[in-house]
């Protein structure tokens, strides 16, 4: 009864793999069943085994036949928002569909951001709302909000359920559109008298998607292009984005820079889809990338683009962004191509088949003695790595340094952890100083910036990836913001750990405040550590929800903090990094000028004209 | 600059149209006209609609369309290739003197009397944009009391349908 289903010529290929067994009681698929019921066995066939979520009036009676399954196991959250992005995060970290339930009207337009964030970083979930009864639609009527309509230009697709005949089909549409082609979140919006009625169970039902077709075999004729650019280039760039990891074609991609010896940069979304340890991994492109990644993009001839999407994060001023160089612009989705930089050679395809397709045919040239000589480039490449490392400098016995506490967090928990960002200063560094080695490791808000990310993502990833430990590497500001999920940590046994970067202050806006408003600092002090005023004091906001608090303020205990939060498994730890306040991230692009104008530090941007 | 005549076609149910109202307005792309309505299939509805925009914009409208779930195909109708009508009803002042005047422009442009009053004609049209721009600029002394318009509606020339696999879409 429960099994993949192929459907309209769709294969269903999301992530969740069927398991055995429903259990839900009394009901049988051929006997009558409520749409509530019908939704759990929909939940249940698919393979889903954990929903995030928090009930109300609306969404009552899915809840009743939920607690009867032994296969989903619901994580009662305390603010929706947490419900979307542990979803999120449980998806990020496992590749599977992240799922989140809500009830209607405050509920649901809880999940806003969540699924705004979903569909910028192209996360799959599937979020499932209850709606006041079909015949309230319309009226004012209590808990009503238009989720569908106010959700429409921030997920992949949407529903509003009042036939409860349609649930099962919605559902496995919901599941198949959000982990398919360029995934993303689906919201189903389902009716209280939809979920109360009396229903039949149908599975495995008809997709109906007429319109929906997800995946492209990249063109041949246009990967023979992209071979032939690229072996003639001189100056050719991996640039890599998030694509790759969603497409699971780190091993690809690897095999592509051994066999081109091409250098990479992987963005934000794409930290960890190439070894950082490997040489020709130049890190971070964009505002606070490395300088070799940035100057790389400028000075190449050759953007080999992969699964990334020009954002203005990365390009800088798009106008003067890789001015010399030809672009191959490959994404699963169309649109990305030619959207903000011109392609010339446009490949339509998944990241994996793209890349394959291009390793056989560079290696047929390659038989064929056309070889790509990038020997001179790799040397310039690596020069300016040397010359400029990412760095900071720490004064001795002086405040702590945020760099240094992240830098040891990614050395004590190691490559096989998972981290977890929120948004701002403590995420670049996270991005920057710690070395990621394999995809998935490294989940972050990004297109979106969502402050109060980190907690709630972590919290899913930890339940996705239970065997791995994930830390939340989170602001003082961010942490503020969702930090009611360790409750859900604690109560579900979920034993995540939370380095607060504790500035004081909310630090990415306090540094451009420092650079570009004359130090003028207009509501960006926290008050959560500075002159020894903690409100509140995180120690003892651990402990009051019964996980364990630390606090390390010096460089010399750093290690032994860190490794002290690494015993702690049972529970989770909180730990209160005071950190230097006036540290800035570098290097650092001014918004809306060249990435040429790169800084390495305040004022200080590299002469590019000598031999370089 | 220039106009463009897109024909979607979409799965005929409740939501469709806003959501590529939607997509126009939060994509930054204006719409001159949007013409809706069903087509030989009851499943699928047809929309026409005009945009104002660019060669690659365009191109980036399209394929923001085409990733909407509910939208099976869209084609853009170039205007020597294809039929392109308004449909207009425009209420003109018009008394003893004026009003044998106006039933003949009206007649010079196909156009047809509607309606009469004592103090008004309402004559229908149809056409492209520059014939009932024509009519229109014609009628203006005589006094227009009240003008609609349909959006515009268009149709591909020759046998082919757009429905066809070999119509390529855009």
């Amino acid at each position: 009864m429960r099994c993949s289903f192929h459907e309209s010529g769709d294969e269903v290929k999301d992530g969740n793999a069927s398991r055995p067994g429903s259990t839900l009681a009394g009901s049988t698929p051929e006997g009558p069943v409520t749409g509530a019921q019908s939704l759990v066995m929909a939940l249940e066939a698919i393979g889903v085994d954990t929903v995030f979520g928090l009930p109300g009036g609306a969404i009552l009676p899915a809840y009743d036949p939920l607690l009867d399954s032994t296969q989903v196991r619901h994580i009662l959250v305390r603010h929706e928002q947490g419900a979307g992005h542990a979803a999120e995060g449980y998806a990020s970290a496992s590749g599977r569909v992240g799922v989140c339930m809500v009830t209607s009207g405050p509920g649901a337009t809880n999940l806003v951001t969540p699924l705004a964030d979903a569909y910028m970083d192209s996360v799959p979930i599937v979020a499932i709302t209850g709606q006041v009864s079909s015949r309230f639609i319309g009226t004012d009527a209590f808990q009503e909000a238009d989720i569908r309509g106010i959700t429409m230009p921030i997920t992949k697709h949407n529903y509003l359920i009042t036939d409860p005949d349609v649930i099962p089909r919605a559902i496995a549409e919901a599941f198949h559109i959000a982990s398919t082609g360029r995934p993303g979140p689906v919201l189903v919006d389902i009716s209280k008298d939809a979920l109360q009625a009396e229903t039949t169970f149908v599975w495995p039902p008809k997709l109906d998607l007429p319109g929906y077709h997800p995946v492209a075999r990249p063109r041949g004729k246009q990967i023979r292009e992209a071979a032939r650019l690229i072996l003639e280039a001189h100056r050719p760039v991996l640039y890599v984005g998030g694509g790759v990891i969603r497409a699971g074609a780190s091993d690809e991609l690897r095999e592509l820079v051994e066999l081109t010896q091409i250098p990479v940069v992987t963005t934000l979304m794409a930290r960890g889809a190439m070894q950082d340890s490997h040489p020709l991994n130049l890190g971070m492109p964009g505002m606070h990338g490395t300088v070799a990644a940035v100057t790389a993009l400028q000075k190449s001839d050759l953007l080999i683009t992969l699964g990334a999407r020009f954002d203005d994060r990365v390009t800088g001023q798009l106008s003067t962004f890789a001015p010399d160089a030809k672009v191959i612009h490959a994404d699963i989705d169309p649109a990305e191509i030619s959207k903000n930089r011109l392609a010339d050679v446009p490949i339509v395809g998944d990241c994996k088949d793209v890349i394959s397709d291009l390793i056989i045919v560079v290696r047929s040239e390659q038989d064929a003695g056309h070889r790509g000589d990038f020997g001179q480039w790799r040397a310039q490449v690596a020069r300016w790595e040397a010359t400029f490392p990412l760095g900071y400098t720490a004064d001795e016995g002086g405040p702590l340094a945020p760099q240094y506490v992240i830098e040891r967090l990614g050395a004590i928990s190691g490559p096989e952890s998972v981290f977890v960002a929120g948004v701002g200063q403590h995420q670049m560094w996270a991005s920057q100083f710690i070395q990621y080695e394999r995809p998935n490791s490294w989940i972050t808000s990004g297109g979106l910036g969502t402050m109060g990310f980190a907690v709630p993502a972590a919290m899913g990833a930890k339940v996705g990836q239970p065997q791995r430990t994930v830390w939340a590497i989170d602001g003082d500001g961010c942490f503020q913001m969702t930090n009611q999920e360790l409750a859900t940590c604690v109560i579900n046994k979920i034993p995540i750990k939370v380095a607060i970067i504790n500035n004081s202050s909310l630090g990415m806006v306090r540094q451009w405040q420092t650079l570009f408003y004359n130090e003028r600092y207009s509501s960006t002090d926290l008050h959560t550590s500075h002159q020894q005023v903690r409100v509140p004091d995180f120690v003892k906001l651990a402990e009051a929800y019964g996980c364990v608090g630390m606090r390390c303020d010096s460089a010399a205990d750093v290690d032994t903090t860190i490794k002290a939060a690494m015993e702690v498994n049972d529970v989770p730890v909180v730990v209160d990094f005071v950190v230097h306040r006036d540290a800035m991230v570098w290097p650092m692009v001014p918004a809306g000028v060249s990435n040429d104008l790169i800084q390495t530090a305040r004022g200080l941007t590299p002469a590019w004209d000598r031999e370089d | 600059m220039s106009k463009h005549t897109l024909s979607v076609l979409v799965e005929n149910k409740p939501g469709v149209l806003t959501r590529i109202a939607g997509l126009f307005s939060r994509r930054g792309f204006n719409i001159d006209s949007l013409a809706v309505g069903p087509t030989e299939n009851p499943n699928v509805s047809r929309m026409t609609v005009v945009v104002d925009v660019a060669e690659l914009p365009l191109e980036q409208v399209t394929k923001q369309l085409n990733k909407l779930i509910e939208v099976l195909k869209v084609v853009e109708l170039v205007e020597i290739a294809s039929v392109q009508r308004e449909i207009l009803l425009v209420k003109v002042s018009a008394d003893r003197q004026t009003r044998s005047h106006i039933i003949e422009t009206a007649h010079l442009f196909r156009a047809k009397i509607v309606d009469v009053a004592a103090e008004a004609v309402t004559i229908e049209a149809t056409g492209n944009s520059d014939k009932l721009e024509a009519l229109l600029r014609i009628l203006e002394p005589f006094g227009i009391k009240e003008l609609v318009q349909s959006g515009m509606v268009a149709v591909g020339r020759g046998s082919r349908s757009i429905t066809d696999r070999s119509l390529r879409s855009a």
